[in-house]
């Protein structure tokens, strides 16, 4: 699979980057001087296009025609393989919860990753060195599709694809053996503290403040102090990785440092907020005189803001979530094969049902398309760029309007809400449990990761230079 | 997977863009269009003779240049920046389409006419009564002897007005709107008893009302089977499509670059417009407009070779996007060129009525997100 980058100001196709099996092939830079006239010409007699280069003819290679979208051999071999291994190593007591729309605990999020731990593939996009597995881009979308398929629960993005690309960056070297093997191996459990009660959006006017204080010890340390919030699952964190202020006297993104604390230790408390479907999902987290050593700060101090945007980056660019979102479509297709409309047929006959299911599909293929040309921008060593943003945007649409959809189709059976214990009650169909808590739950989604107006803000600026 | 372009498929668009901006300024495109003949049959002939690209499409055993679908879409998304009025699409996507799939006894030395400029081809598919249904025909082609005798009324054919032949479709038998029963022929324009009305439409190209009067054909102008052509002409309309889509990006690409400039330039307030919110954010809805069009276009594009069934169904998903975008990229280039977007002189009011044709070109956006149900969903109850 090879993919031309996202354009940005070019022409459709025009890209001349061409990634193949992860290597960068560059071909021929076409763009002539204006100088010379006309820029290339075209000669049918000889059925060979040839450019002008200063006054010189030169006969351009000829090479076959290859624009497709098969699968190698090697990559149906590939897809088999990872089929296999989910089906035979996917914890059967995770699914079945999974299947009662249980909450899940602590050890059964950790259960699937230290599966994948075991066989390699807990972090496919890290740098080889680091445990990552050099898959292709085509070998990490098969990948995807192969655990939306399979309805596996998803590797969570705190440490692996937030904190693990800062530290591979920016952190020292002693700080990449301390942490990545934990996070790697599914054995620390990281939360993010970014939000603060009046610092949503307008993120570097946080005001969480770290004072550097030489300790009874002689060591240096940070004191913090202050509250985080919208800290998802800190309930289990074993660790955080923090935005604090270290210079207040500075411009709001040149005083920030990036700090990692360790979450048991004192002056630190983490308290439940409830969510609107009933969820304990995030967390406000307090820090009151909390002692951290100046070692456990990555990148400069005051440089923190570095750090944050990198982050913010990689947080987007895995959030347009193709592969779930096209499982999620054949079960809302199921679900309305089985739902009856007004009129006696099934649902997905009627007509105003069917044209909203329809409109999905076709988004998500475009949304589909548009990743897959992303994704050749960030293979050929870019990292994310400000284009991840209208996956943002999109993919976050897309779910959302599946939650609503789903909701839709349940009809009367979308309004019981019966808690935890509900899920055996045995009233409405099966396919209706939940579908209202995904609905309401899913609204954090265009907030979260950077909101979608802010989002807006980001493609203004650095694509279109408003 | 492989979206990647070939050295020559990028000279190519090179050697297309810098001929059309040397010489298909939006001033001497207006002057062209307003004086008789109402298109530029010099620069037909430079796309034929100089620049060699009608034949970029065509096999080299028939002296082109080996290309396909990609080529098409190159061209097709240079000609939509520069609003080019010249019957490419006509003639060498949908005439060329039809020779390809059809091979009708003639179509090799008919296909070197097309890549020498000689022949220029309109597609006479719609009917007054027939809205997007290309199956509701009232147009008869009767038996005769070993061929037949075409009688009709085509409606809004476009580029019938420079053409010299025309792909009509009929009916050989069945109902009015019979998937069965449908032939296509070759008609030369200048054969006895075919007459038109020429006039210009909304977006500068010019189209004909044609009217078949006992036009007699002989057995070598149908194309494909007798009664049997429906799935070719399907074909060929969903390589027209793809090609329109490409036709789009190069159109909704200057709507959308334009705005930004012009935002960039216009002050009120005492500071650019860009400077505003509520237009940026609407620009930038513009522009993943933009980016979710060229993603789709790739995708019909690619999705051409298929079975017919993820063809049409990729085709009509890619038809709602684009016709989705132009409108609303459309729209709103107007708007925030504010008084200026509704003037004649600007360029813009041209990309947008342009714009405006092609949501409606092929089927209307109603029209394939339809065809789409039907295609994935099936069936309607």
């Amino acid at each position: 699979m090879r993919f031309p980058e996202l354009a940005r100001n070019a022409n459709l196709g025009s890209e001349a980057r061409r990634i193949d099996k992860g290597r960068i092939v560059l071909s021929l830079n076409l763009k002539l001087p204006s100088a010379c006239g006309s820029a290339a010409l075209f000669k049918r007699r000889s059925f060979t296009y040839v450019e002008r280069r200063n006054g010189a003819y030169v006969r351009a290679r000829r090479r076959s025609f290859f624009m497709n979208l098969d699968f190698s051999p090697e990559d149906n071999a590939f897809r088999q393989e990872v089929r296999t291994f989910i089906a035979e190593n996917y914890p059967k007591a995770l699914r079945e919860k999974q299947e009662r729309d249980e909450p899940l605990s602590k050890e059964d999020h950790l259960s699937w990753h230290r599966i994948l731990a075991k066989k390699g593939w807990a972090v496919p996009s890290w740098p080889v060195e680091l445990g990552g597995t050099g898959w292709t881009p085509t070998q990490k979308y098969i990948w995807s599709e192969e655990q939306a398929r399979a309805d596996t629960i998803g590797i969570l993005p705190f440490g692996v694809s937030m904190l693990a690309p800062v530290l591979y960056n920016f952190g020292t070297e002693e700080q990449k053996q301390r942490f990545l093997p934990g996070i790697r191996e599914g054995l620390v459990w990281w939360c993010q503290g970014y939000s603060e009660p009046g610092s949503g959006s307008d993120l570097a006017s946080l005001k969480t403040r770290a004072e550097r204080v030489t300790g009874d010890d002689g060591k240096e340390y940070y004191i913090v102090n202050g509250q985080k919030t919208w800290t998802t699952l800190g309930q289990h964190a074993d660790w955080g990785f923090f935005l604090v202020r270290t210079d207040p006297n500075a411009k709001p993104q040149a005083g920030i440092s990036f700090l990692l604390i360790d979450m048991k230790s004192p002056g630190i408390s983490v308290r439940r907020i409830t969510t609107l479907e009933g969820g304990h999902e995030v967390n406000d987290v307090f820090l009151d005189n909390v002692k951290v050593p100046v070692e456990n700060r990555v990148f400069h101090e005051n440089q923190g803001w570095t750090c944050a945007k990198a982050l913010l980056a990689h947080e987007r660019s895995g959030i347009a979530g193709v592969a779930r979102s096209k499982r999620g479509l054949e079960r809302l297709r199921q679900m309305a094969s089985t739902e009856l409309s007004d009129a006696g047929g099934a649902l997905i006959q009627d007509p105003f049902f069917r044209r909203k299911v329809a409109e999905l599909e076709i988004d998500l293929t475009a949304l589909e398309f548009t990743e897959l040309r992303t994704l050749a921008g960030e293979s050929s060593g870019k990292g994310p760029g400000p284009e991840s943003s209208i996956l943002k945007i999109k993919g976050t649409e897309i779910q959302q309007r599946l939650q609503e959809l789903a909701l839709e189709a349940a009809g009367h059976y979308g309004a019981p809400f019966l808690g935890e214990a509900g899920h055996n009650s045995g009233i409405g169909p099966r396919h209706s449990l939940g579908l209202a808590g995904d609905y309401f739950n899913g609204r954090k989604t265009s907030i979260y990761g950077g909101s979608n107006e802010i989002q807006r803000n980001i493609i203004s600026k650095m694509v279109l230079g408003l | 997977m492989d979206f990647s372009f070939t050295e020559e498929q990028s000279m190519l668009r090179d050697t297309v863009a810098s001929y059309l901006a040397d010489n298909y300024g939006f001033d001497q495109r207006r002057a062209a269009l307003g004086r008789e003949p109402f298109w530029r049959p010099d620069v037909w002939s430079a796309f034929a003779d100089e620049l060699g690209i009608l034949g970029a499409a065509f096999p080299e055993a028939l002296g082109g240049l080996g290309g396909g679908y990609t080529e098409n879409m190159v061209v097709m998304e240079e000609l939509g920046k520069s609003l080019v009025v010249e019957p490419y699409l006509s003639t060498v996507v949908i005439g060329g389409g039809f020779l390809k799939h059809g091979a009708p006894a003639g179509a090799e030395e008919m296909i070197g006419q097309i890549i020498a400029g000689k022949a220029i081809f309109a597609f006479a598919y719609a009917e007054p009564q027939g809205r997007y249904n290309v199956r509701d025909l009232k147009t008869t082609a009767r038996k005769d002897g070993a061929g037949y005798v075409l009688n009709g009324h085509k409606a809004v054919v476009v580029g019938a007005p420079y053409a010299t032949h025309l792909v009509v479709t009929a009916r050989t038998g069945g109902g009015q709107r019979d998937a069965g029963g449908i032939s296509v022929f070759i008609v030369p324009k200048s054969a006895k008893g075919v007459t038109t009305r020429d006039y210009p439409t909304v977006d500068g190209f010019r189209a004909s009302e044609v009217y078949f009067e006992n036009v007699v054909l002989g057995a070598e102008a149908r194309i494909g089977g007798e009664g049997e052509a429906l799935p070719l002409v399907e074909k060929v309309m969903d390589e027209a499509i793809a090609a329109t889509c490409a036709e789009a990006c190069g159109v909704l690409r200057r709507l959308q670059e334009g705005t930004v400039e012009y935002t960039k330039q216009r002050k009120q307030f005492g500071v650019p417009i860009s400077s505003f919110q509520v237009l940026q954010h609407r620009m930038v809805d513009m522009f993943i407009q933009l980016e979710q069009s060229i993603s789709m276009t790739y995708m019909a594009t690619i999705r051409l070779s298929d079975s017919d069934a993820e063809r049409a169904k990729a085709a009509s998903a890619a038809k709602v996007q684009i016709g989705k975008a132009c409108k609303f990229v459309g729209q709103n280039a107007v708007q925030l060129h504010g008084g200026m977007g509704v003037t004649d002189e600007m360029a813009i009011g041209h990309y947008f009525k342009r714009a405006t044709m092609i949501e409606g070109l092929f089927g209307s956006t109603d029209h394939h997100l339809a065809r789409y149900e039907t295609l994935s969903l099936g069936a309607a109850a």
